[in-house]
């Protein structure tokens, strides 16, 4: 079964906001039916300053898909309008403490179920411009047709160049089948052959040397401590050894029931940041192995 | 039994205490490999041979050699379908039908890649293969055939026997997925047609990791393993050992209770169908309800998504399985309910109930009772229910964008 988070089975077995909410002068028909996932959003503004009053959902869908659901309601509610077309997916799916990458679609429909409401209060006709494929690479949630118009946009020829455009392939490596099915696919249509050996049209990402990667790995904490600080906690970095890199919570994050999810936020910026795929660990794993 | 409610045996079973029991011994004292001369390996080549046997005897196999270990059902149906291929180079097609199991469609959509020509044969609503179309594709461009016995999701059986007896008066080559029929159907192959079969343990209380390909004699066969000369050099590698044993203890018991499987199971099955159908509104039975397994029981449920009703039932401690999209993190609803052409408002909600010789008529009435409030909770949220039922002309009313 899935790895839900507990906030994501809460908002599932719990859901706040279920139901079209009475008066609504708003609402959002988005989804697909044959993905299995569709959600109306009913909300009622405030026509003087645009304030969202009341959100309600009625979704057809997964447990994510009623989570994403419910958590954008409560998002929302008493945001204006405008403020609420600012809520990313991202936004949905942290509040829910991270979904599953295969999951993710569940809180992009929550944001465009968002934007079509809206666009109903205000008359006008939303149009979805998103097409959603097979998920393709597992570490990084990308689907087939986000790599398919990456590579006839940029005229790309090798899994290496895939992965230097979208990432897809970057992490374990497991969708590299894939990716080359899709690679043969669009070459064909354009009169050509895929071939393994063709040197990468991207130029290499220069590797960086240890020290300029331990000094990266600095800066990408650098730049999440902000956030972590204003929960009273703080992060630093204990080791490097190879992909795996330990980091001691200090302050309210150590100990905290969070520290687990904290961790899988500091590892997806580590891995984006360096364009590749690590493993963030707590640092007493290293005394455990140390003394094991 | 460990707590809770499985209905989920179509997709592993239990290994039953006297299996576990059985095997142990093959962990310990009787390591050896059965192939050295010396004790140790003699006691274990022995216990082999009595595993074979056992297998032989619930296929009603003509030889021991007929049946070869293998490491799962995916293995022996890989095995079959590219020892076809091999043994016929001249042959290039392929029939089977759209509703088998990922271990016999995926590989078939690969080898497509390669350039063989496949032939699916599609299904009726009720999951039925049109004959007519199958003997119509019969020619001697066709390598094999390999049509699935009982389908996973949902039991419907389709006439193997009477296909081989076809493929063979045109000199082609059949198997059979028989992974859910086994222990389930009565099977007698020294009286059919049937040139291969694939069982897999884990499926009948035999621990997973083990399976068999059953291999006519004087079919012609090319191993997909090559080396050492176990299995009659038909499948290399030392052998699972323990796990064989306990497929043959599996084999034996599953010929035991093969009554009991078509009687009481069946019984428990109808009762669970019926039950549900009696309470809830708005669901129906897929597949082919006449002829299919007899602990297996598909139910769609309109208008709400089967994830969520497993993540419910689950709460419950109730495990069951289902066709939606989501459980499997692909795009689609299973396969199988859309080659029904079953409605995308259904087929996401369809569940699977699986049943097996160790469950009893009070978990089943546990059952009954649990699913009717885990559908109206779910309906309560759905878009395209109601006050008390659908609303009117449910695909019109909501019509999501790019739906
Ligand atoms: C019809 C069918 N064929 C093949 C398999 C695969 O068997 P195994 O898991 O032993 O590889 C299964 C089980 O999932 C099955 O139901």
């Amino acid at each position: 079964m899935w790895d839900y988070s507990e906030k994501v089975k809460e908002h599932f077995f719990s859901p706040r906001n279920a139901g079209a909410v009475e008066g609504a002068n708003a609402v959002g028909d988005v989804g697909s039916l044959s993905c299995g996932d569709a959600l109306r959003l009913t909300l009622r503004v405030d026509p003087q300053n645009e304030t969202i009053l009341d959100a309600g959902f009625q979704t057809f869908g997964c447990g994510s898909a009623i989570a994403s659901s419910s958590a954008l309601t409560e998002i929302i509610k008493g945001m204006t309008l405008d403020a609420a077309l600012k809520v990313t997916n991202q936004d949905i799916a942290d509040y829910l403490d991270g979904l599953p990458p295969e999951k993710m679609h569940c809180s992009v429909m929550g944001r465009e179920a968002l934007q079509a409401a809206v666009a109903n209060y205000r008359g006008e006709e939303w149009k979805d411009d998103h097409e959603e494929g097979e998920l393709i690479c597992k570490c990084f949630a990308i689907d087939a047709v986000m790599i398919e118009e990456t590579v006839r946009a940029n005229g790309l020829r090798t899994v290496e160049d895939v992965t230097n455009y979208t990432k897809a392939g970057g992490g374990c490596a497991a969708c590299h089948e894939g990716i080359e099915d899709i690679l043969v696919k669009v070459l064909a249509e354009q009169g050509e052959v895929f071939d393994p050996t063709t040197p990468s049209v991207t130029a290499q990402p220069k590797k960086l040397n240890t020290l300029q990667r331990i000094r990266r790995i600095e800066e990408i904490l650098d730049s999440i401590r902000p956030n972590l600080q204003r929960d009273h906690g703080d992060v630093e970095l204990v080791d490097v050894d190879g992909k795996n890199i330990y980091v001691n919570m200090v302050g309210a994050c150590s100990g905290c029931q969070m520290a687990a999810t904290t961790l899988g936020g500091i590892q997806q910026a580590l891995v984006e940041g360096l364009n590749e795929f690590v493993r963030v660990l707590p640092a007493e794993q290293l005394k455990s192995c140390a003394e094991g | 039994m460990a707590e809770g409610i499985y209905l989920d045996n179509n997709a592993t079973t239990m290994v039953s205490p006297e299996i576990v029991e059985e095997m142990l011994p093959f962990f310990s004292e009787q390591f050896g490999n059965p192939s050295s001369l010396h004790q140790f390996g003699d006691k274990v080549g022995r216990a082999l041979k009595k595993a074979r046997q056992q297998v032989q005897t619930l296929l009603g196999a003509e030889h021991d050699s007929e049946i070869i270990f293998t490491s799962c059902g995916t293995e022996s149906d890989s095995t079959a379908i590219l020892s076809a291929l091999r043994a016929q180079p001249e042959r290039k097609e392929i029939i089977t039908t759209v509703v088998e199991h990922p271990a016999v469609l995926t590989l078939c959509q690969h080898l497509e890649k390669d350039g063989y020509k496949v032939h699916y044969l599609t299904v009726d609503k009720r999951g039925r293969l049109d004959m007519q179309r199958y003997k119509d594709l019969l020619s001697d461009r066709v390598a094999v055939v390999s049509v699935v016995w009982a389908n996973n999701e949902t039991g419907t059986l389709f006439p193997v026997e009477e296909m081989a007896v076809w493929a063979h008066e045109a000199g082609i080559m059949f198997h059979t997925d028989a992974v859910q029929a086994v222990g389930k159907v009565p099977i007698n192959l020294k009286e059919s047609a049937i040139d291969m079969l694939s069982l897999s343990g884990h499926k009948l209380h035999a621990p997973k990791g083990v399976g068999v390909l059953y291999l006519r004699r004087g079919a012609r066969f090319r191993p997909l393993l090559r080396g050492g000369h176990q299995e009659r050099g038909r499948r290399a590698g030392t052998e699972n050992s323990a796990s064989i044993v306990a497929l043959g203890k599996a084999a034996e018991m599953a010929l035991e209770s093969m009554t009991f499987e078509n009687t009481f199971v069946k019984a428990m099955r109808d009762r669970l169908e019926s039950g549900i159908l009696a309470a809830v509104s708005h669901c129906f039975v897929t597949g082919d309800p006449t002829n299919r397994l007899p602990n297996t029981c598909n139910i769609a449920f309109e208008f709400i998504e089967g994830e969520a009703i497993l993540l419910l039932l689950n709460k419950l401690g109730i495990a069951a399985s289902s066709g939606s999209a989501c459980t499997s993190g692909s795009l689609e609803p299973s396969h199988v309910m859309r080659a029904m052409d079953i409605p995308y408002t259904a087929a996401h909600g369809s569940i699977r109930f699986s049943l097996s010789r160790y469950n009893t008529m009070e978990e089943i009435e546990r059952v009954i009772t649990a699913v009717p409030p885990i559908v109206a909770q779910l309906r309560k949220l759905s878009p395209y229910w109601g006050e008390n039922g659908p609303v009117e002309e449910p695909e019109k009313a909501f019509a999501p964008t790019y739906a």
